[in-house]
């Protein structure tokens, strides 16, 4: 397959990137990893008349921590989010994120600001970055502007996202002491899209007690999910099995997914309990024990 | 449409080329160069019978467009027989018997080849792991694990004692 054809522009700058996109707005595409993007294109689902390639651009890719938050550059690839020290031994959602984003290979391209900037509420990021409460940083003509996550995601391959900004950088607030989160994914197979996912990150108080939780829902609706009727639910509350299952309940009430070969609709509702339950037990877990 | 000219070092030898924005990594190698071990499988970034090495990293050629390996080094499997004497991931497949019918085999020791570049001694698991984007709908695995595993022992001595 072969895509419909389109100019492919390779800017060595920021700013150049930023022109492109700013002369050819509608028609132009931001080509960052390329794992979505170019199958896309090529099943002709999407067409664009021109192609951005921030690949050599410098800068986009690091990940680091500083003055409390996570700061992960948007060209980052998820293979190296994936066999990050800091991320492995710190933020445990996104470690187990990056793990099961498609294939190894593609994960050797595939970016955190793509998996983002796509809009796809099957891909695994999204859902993870609303339990960690995530910022996006996106650059346009005028500089910088960070939005909340809870405001990135406006429907089916819609985002926040200006035609003219890339999305540059995520920052993640750094968890306090007894934090943990977990991401467990149903698929059929290694690559295939989530039949459900569930995404956990938390911090249990000094007593035991949950003081604060984020539980996202991939795949379950037009939007990554934000589950926040089991979010209050869990605060103050000892964690114990009833808890759990409640909250994972709750959760699964949010979750409007649609029937497909992956399942019906019933099913993958069930699957988003049991997933949130799961990655609930592993968040706690990581938790008491970090 | 919009041209490029691109220079790509294909498994050391530089080549030049004329090519539309739109043409894959995976035409570029097969189609424009010639070089036809590199296969098509899937087309849609899901079976790994077209991985190369992208500057020594796997990737699937079928989601990489030619003009973006523009300056960069690619591998493929015409590049790892060296002086008419097979790599060792090759004899692997060989002894092993790795393979079947040898569609995926091509992608699947590429990305053996750059596991074993950074892990020497890879535990099965790791090796299941590291393919998990390569299908292959005869083996069941098990002779590749077996290959690669046999790769492993016959270049450790080598990477000892390039260590030393």
């Amino acid at each position: 397959m072969i895509p419909a054809p389109f100019d492919y522009h390779s800017p060595r700058t920021l700013e150049d990137a930023l022109a492109l996109l700013q002369s050819h707005r509608d028609e132009a595409k931001v080509l960052s990893g390329g794992q979505s993007l170019l199958p896309l294109l090529k099943l002709r689902l999407g067409a664009a008349g021109h192609l951005v390639d921030i690949g050599r651009i410098p800068g986009l890719e690091y990940i680091e921590e500083e003055d409390g938050v996570l700061k992960i550059g948007g060209r980052t690839r998820e293979s190296a989010l994936e066999h990050s020290e800091l991320i492995q031994s710190r933020y445990p959602l996104l470690a187990e994120t990056a793990a099961v984003i498609a294939d190894p290979l593609v994960r050797n391209l595939a970016t955190v600001g793509g998996n983002l900037a796509h809009g796809d509420p099957a891909n695994d990021h999204p859902a993870t970055m609303l339990a960690l409460r995530a910022e996006v940083v996106a650059t346009g003509p005028n500089g910088a502007r960070t939005i909340p996550i809870d405001r990135f995601f406006l429907g089916l391959f819609t985002t926040a996202l200006e035609p003219d900004e890339i999305l540059t950088e995520i920052r993640i607030p750094a968890p306090p002491a007894r934090s943990g989160g977990s991401y467990v994914k149903l698929e059929r197979k290694v690559g295939d899209f989530a039949t459900a996912a569930s995404a956990v990150q938390l911090t249990l108080g000094a007593g035991g007690e949950v003081a604060s939780a984020g539980i996202g829902l991939t795949n379950a609706g037009p939007t990554p999910l934000r589950a926040s009727d089991a979010e209050q639910y869990l605060i103050g509350k000892q964690p114990g099995a009833d808890v759990i299952a409640e909250a994972a309940r709750l959760a699964s009430t949010i979750a409007m997914p649609s029937a497909d070969r992956r399942g019906a609709i019933e099913y993958k509702r069930q699957m988003a309990r049991v997933l949130t339950a799961r990655a609930l037990q592993r968040a706690i877990q990581w938790a008491r024990e970090h | 449409m919009a041209q490029h000219e691109i220079r790509v070092k294909v498994n050391g030898t530089e080549h030049k080329a004329q090519v539309e924005s739109r043409l894959l990594l995976v035409h570029l190698l097969r189609e424009t160069l010639g070089m036809t071990g590199t296969h098509i499988g899937c087309d849609t970034t899901h079976c790994g019978a077209c991985t190369v090495l992208l500057d020594g990293v796997p990737v699937k050629s079928c989601t990489v467009l030619a003009v973006q390996a523009d300056g960069r080094a690619v591998s493929t499997v015409e590049g790892l027989e060296q002086d008419g004497k097979l790599h060792a991931i090759q004899e692997g497949f060989w002894q092993e018997h790795g393979l079947q019918c040898g569609f995926c085999t091509p992608g699947m020791m590429l990305t053996s080849a750059a596991l074993l570049a950074h892990n020497p001694d890879p535990s099965d698991g790791e090796i299941r792991q590291a393919i998990s984007g390569n299908l292959c709908r005869c083996t069941g695995y098990v002779n590749i694990i077996k290959s690669v595993q046999y790769a492993a022992a016959k270049l450790r001595p080598a990477a000892e004692s390039a260590a030393e």
